[in-house]
């Protein structure tokens, strides 16, 4: 069943730099359909339009961002939610009910100036009447203790954490709503790798108690592994592939995937590794039709006239490339 | 440059200033087209009303109004230039020595500074002025604001100076032997001149502020006519219950748009300088 | 509070508040030094020029009298020494405007006056100023606040003499809504009963009202400027993000932010700002301790303007020790290391 999907979403940075306008084409006509209770990861490498597409997704665009087309649906209580036609308030009554946000750098996310459970009272009160302080501190709590969080960090200033408890008091507070998806934009990035395994953990945990969605953000392909049941690539603001982590790790069919699996170390393999030739495209300046193709060692000639469509071949594997159509035999040969 | 100046007045409150205080300067500059000397009194009937030989009437000294307005514009504006410029002198060296010596001399040059900042200097530069009362014209005054007015600037030169120690650039020049007072003039200045710009014409109101409240307790030289001392003698000699609005008002519409301006001209170019505030400016459409 | 904290924080400024006060008071020691009229000698004339006959010798003992009552007597190392126990004691010395009062007698009429205007208006203007520049900045493109940012640009460079100016013309002349001058009507006996306090209010509502404008004006931008930059912050966003409520987010999150660097702000323009009260007392004739300097310039009585601003020097330093001590109280990050 799926929870959220997101039809020909196109958004884009207007920018107007000493006089000349600019267009950054960060999310440029994506599809995606999210379904309950699993773990989706979004891949791709830094500025391909990753945390934009959340933002989209999370109706949360502010200028210079703007929504040029698409749509997006949350689908709450089967029935289906057109999120940019909701009024301000309907949208902020929403937020951490329905979906909640941990944004990147989470660790400077919270108020510097309040306890830790004054910013949680305030989530809560925003969105759930009627508690009086003792209630909600209690509620906190009680959430901070079943996630393995100490509960003294509660009456605790955030400049008095380390980076890596923060994050997590984020990730636990993105959940105390109990809320049906969650978006977690680079939530290990910036972090040593201990820290990064207990944030692993949290998530898994959070999933596995309330049986939600996550969205998992991050150009870490290690901790897609670890934690997610479908892969999203993304590149120069395109979805191109997106197929079960399985699938994408071991039948990879977009010639950026590939790339972007072989590029990985693996155990007692001690070969050169090799990524792909060149740099990502400006996201200002985008070649033609395949946004791929100047780095593509399979590039065709429709190659860099048309965008290849997004398409199912067999067993929910998506891709979004030529070769599919035209180019198995060139593959073979 | 021209582009500079082009996108400058896109900023609806830099054209609007930077138009007035052309004005104004030309106000003053027709100072030396009067037909009066300034410090003559009863060159003409006392106490008239607007008309077209004297456009703004005269004045219980019997002096010109608009012919006297034109002088103390033009003085006003040569103390607040004089202060302003020589107080941008010591800011830039203080900001300079302070920001690239450290240690002990930026802490003492600071604590001089924020001294200066922190005490109510109304009440200094009154003990000062008292001293020099006999002695006090446009340049006495321009050099004793100009002793008080720089504590500020120095404060964010050096802090721009303390940024620019730690670039790049800095530890090639003195790995390629360059001495201490060349690569901090040549190297440095012009990241500082556009800060100081923008905090001269923020000086030079404060100049003009202090030299009319200045007039008003007697302290400049009563005998040189500036918006200052216009206005003092507007006061003493009650025009205000005497009904002579010309007299008085002239000093104080002149010396309001002046503030305008240049605070308006100011804003406007730091806002410029300033990338954040420049972006903020330019992405709403 | 640890004692490493009152070790690092405490200690310092204490050590910063006694130097200043000794530096700025020695200044104020020094100058009158150089003037180039010995108040001996002026006081001798103008007592001469009131007609009284003086003999020679009565002359001397007068001089060396005055000489002790000015501190002029001895070297300029013992004229220090005395200027200094008497400062402790708080003697000013005679002033020469109202011969033979003591400085110190005038200024304690004329202090309390002073103080209850700047205190007020200092506080009210802060308040104000923060919190509609707060809101001004988040909602920065409601029309209202556009308004008052366009009419707070107008205001804000005026000088505290031609704003109280033109505020005096306005209200005195013009529409003689209030009264031209002074702290209460004329002959008027301090009390404290309604009718006092009423007239009082009269008489200081221009003034205050002069100051609050002004000073609003200026915080009201400064706030701005600093809530746009906060505006960008990720705790802001964050919360904005997780649905709380505008109004909590404009008060809990960006203005409670926002004020301290403003509290600094205060400290730091707390000289201005005593300077822009005297200022406006002179224009509205309060009984303040403008006035007073007012007085002492016109006479040239160096006594009771050392006297003025040694203690306008004290007052300025002690309030902001004040509020530098109480900054770690609403700042978490300082008081907890």
């Amino acid at each position: 069943m799926s929870v959220l999907t997101a039809e020909k979403l196109k958004s884009f940075y207007v920018l107007d730099i000493l006089g000349a306008e600019k267009v950054v084409k960060a999310v440029n006509e994506v599809n995606l359909e999210i379904r309950e209770n699993e773990i989706y990861g979004i891949a791709g490498e830094s500025g391909c339009g990753k945390t934009t597409l959340l933002k989209a997704l999370y109706a949360s665009i502010e200028p210079p961002l703007r929504l040029i087309s698409g749509r997006v649906f949350y689908v709450r209580d089967s029935q289906e939610i057109d999120v940019y036609s909701l009024s301000k308030e309907e949208k902020r009554r929403l937020r951490w009910e329905y979906i909640a946000y941990i944004p990147q750098g989470a660790m400077s996310v919270l108020n510097p100036v309040i306890k830790l459970k004054q910013t949680y009272r305030d989530f809560l009160d925003s969105h759930v009447a009627g508690k009086t302080k003792k209630e909600a501190f209690d509620m906190t709590r009680e959430h901070i203790n079943k996630l393995g969080l100490p509960a003294k960090i509660l009456d605790a200033y955030p400049h008095q954490l380390s980076g890596g408890m923060r994050q997590r008091v984020t990730i636990a507070l993105a959940a105390l709503l109990k809320p049906r998806i969650m978006f977690a934009d680079e939530p290990t990035t910036a972090l040593d790798v201990v820290v990064q395994r207990g944030v692993i953990q949290l998530l898994k945990g959070i999933q596995e108690i309330l049986g939600n969605t996550i969205v998992l953000v991050t150009h870490d392909m290690g901790v897609h592994a670890n934690l997610t049941d479908r892969i999203g690539i993304m590149y120069a603001g395109k979805m191109i592939e997106e197929a079960k982590t399985e699938e994408i790790f071991g039948n990879s069919l977009h010639p950026y995937t590939q790339y972007l699996i072989n590029s990985l170390p693996k155990f007692g393999d001690k070969g050169s590794r090799e990524s792909a030739p060149g740099s990502p495209p400006s996201l200002v300046d985008l070649p033609s039709g395949c946004p791929f193709h100047p780095r593509c060692p399979y590039a065709f000639d429709i190659c860099t006239e048309q965008m290849p469509e997004f398409l199912d071949v067999g067993n929910h594997h998506k891709v979004a490339c030529w070769l599919m159509k035209e180019g198995k035999d060139a593959i073979a040969s | 440059m021209v582009r500079v100046v082009k996108d400058l007045f896109k900023d609806y409150r830099f054209a609007f200033s930077f138009s007035i205080f052309c004005l104004l300067v030309i106000f003053a500059a027709l100072s030396t087209f009067s037909p009066y000397d300034p410090t003559f009194w009863f060159h003409a009937p006392r106490n008239l009303p607007a008309s077209w030989t004297h456009f703004l009437g005269t004045n219980s000294k019997g002096q010109d109004i608009f012919w006297q307005a034109t002088f103390a514009i033009r003085n006003s504006l040569i103390i607040s230039v004089i202060a302003g410029v020589v107080s941008r002198v010591i800011a830039v060296l203080v900001g300079l020595v302070a920001g690239y010596r450290g240690r002990t001399t930026d802490r003492v040059l600071m604590f001089i500074s924020d001294g200066l900042l922190v005490m109510p200097l109304f009440l200094i530069i009154v003990l000062l002025a008292m001293l020099v009362r006999e002695r006090m014209n446009l340049v006495n005054l321009g050099l004793l604001l100009a002793f008080f007015g720089w504590a500020w600037d120095a404060r964010v030169i050096r802090s721009q100076v303390l940024s620019l120690r730690e670039r790049e650039f800095t530890q090639t020049a003195i790995l390629s032997g360059t001495g201490t007072l060349k690569l901090v003039i040549k190297e440095y200045l012009p990241f500082v001149t556009p800060l100081v710009f923008s905090t001269l014409i923020n000086n030079m109101s404060w100049a003009i502020g202090m030299e009319i409240t200045l007039s008003i307790v007697g302290l400049t030289n009563m005998d040189i006519p500036t918006l200052g001392t216009m206005l003092q003698w507007a006061i003493s000699y009650q025009s205000l219950l005497l009904g002579l609005w010309t007299w008085l008002l002239t000093p104080v519409i002149l010396s309001i748009f002046l503030f305008i301006a240049l605070y308006w001209l100011s804003v406007s170019i730091s806002e410029y300088l300033d990338p954040r505030t420049r972006v903020q400016r330019v992405g709403e459409k | 509070m640890t004692f490493t904290f009152v070790r690092r924080y405490f200690i310092p400024r204490l050590i910063q508040y006694f130097l200043v006060i000794f530096l700025g008071i020695t200044a104020v020691f020094f100058i009158p030094r150089f003037a180039p009229t010995d108040p001996v000698q002026r006081t001798i004339a103008e007592l001469r020029s009131r007609g009284t006959y003086l003999d020679p010798a009565t002359v001397q003992n007068m001089i060396d009298d005055l000489r002790e009552l000015y501190g002029l007597g001895g070297s300029w190392l013992e004229q220090y020494g005395t200027f200094w126990k008497r400062v402790f004691t708080g003697d000013f010395g005679i002033s020469f405007f109202q011969f033979p009062t003591p400085v110190i007698d005038l200024i304690r009429t004329a202090l309390p006056w002073t103080l209850s205007l700047l205190i007020l208006t200092t506080m009210l203007s802060w308040v104000i100023g923060n919190v509609i520049g707060g809101v001004a900045g988040y909602f920065a493109r409601n029309r209202w606040l556009r308004t008052l940012d366009a009419i707070a640009m107008v205001i804000r460079p005026m000088p505290y003499y031609i704003f109280a100016l033109a505020l005096l013309i306005l209200f005195t002349y013009v529409l003689r809504w209030f009264p031209i001058a002074g702290g209460t009507a004329v002959g008027r006996k301090v009390a404290f009963n309604l009718d006092f306090i009423l007239d009082v209010l009269r008489h200081a509502f221009l003034p205050a009202l002069s100051l609050v404008i002004l000073g609003g004006a200026i915080w009201f931008q400064t706030m701005k400027l600093i809530v746009q930059n906060i505006n960008a912050e990720d705790f802001v966003q964050y919360a904005q993000l997780g649905g709380i409520k505008e109004r909590r987010i404009v008060f809990r999150y960006v203005i409670r932010n926002a004020m301290l660097p403003q509290i600094t702000g205060l400290a730091l323009s707390l000289g201005q700002i005593l300077s822009g009260a005297l200022i406006t007392e002179i224009v509205f004739s309060y009984p303040g301790l403008g006035t007073l300097l007012f007085h002492a310039i016109i006479t040239g009585d160096y006594n009771l303007i050392m006297g003025i601003t040694a203690i306008s020097i004290l007052a300025i330093t002690t309030m902001i020790l004040v509020i530098d001590l109480l900054y770690p109280l609403l700042d978490p990050r300082v008081k907890y290391r």
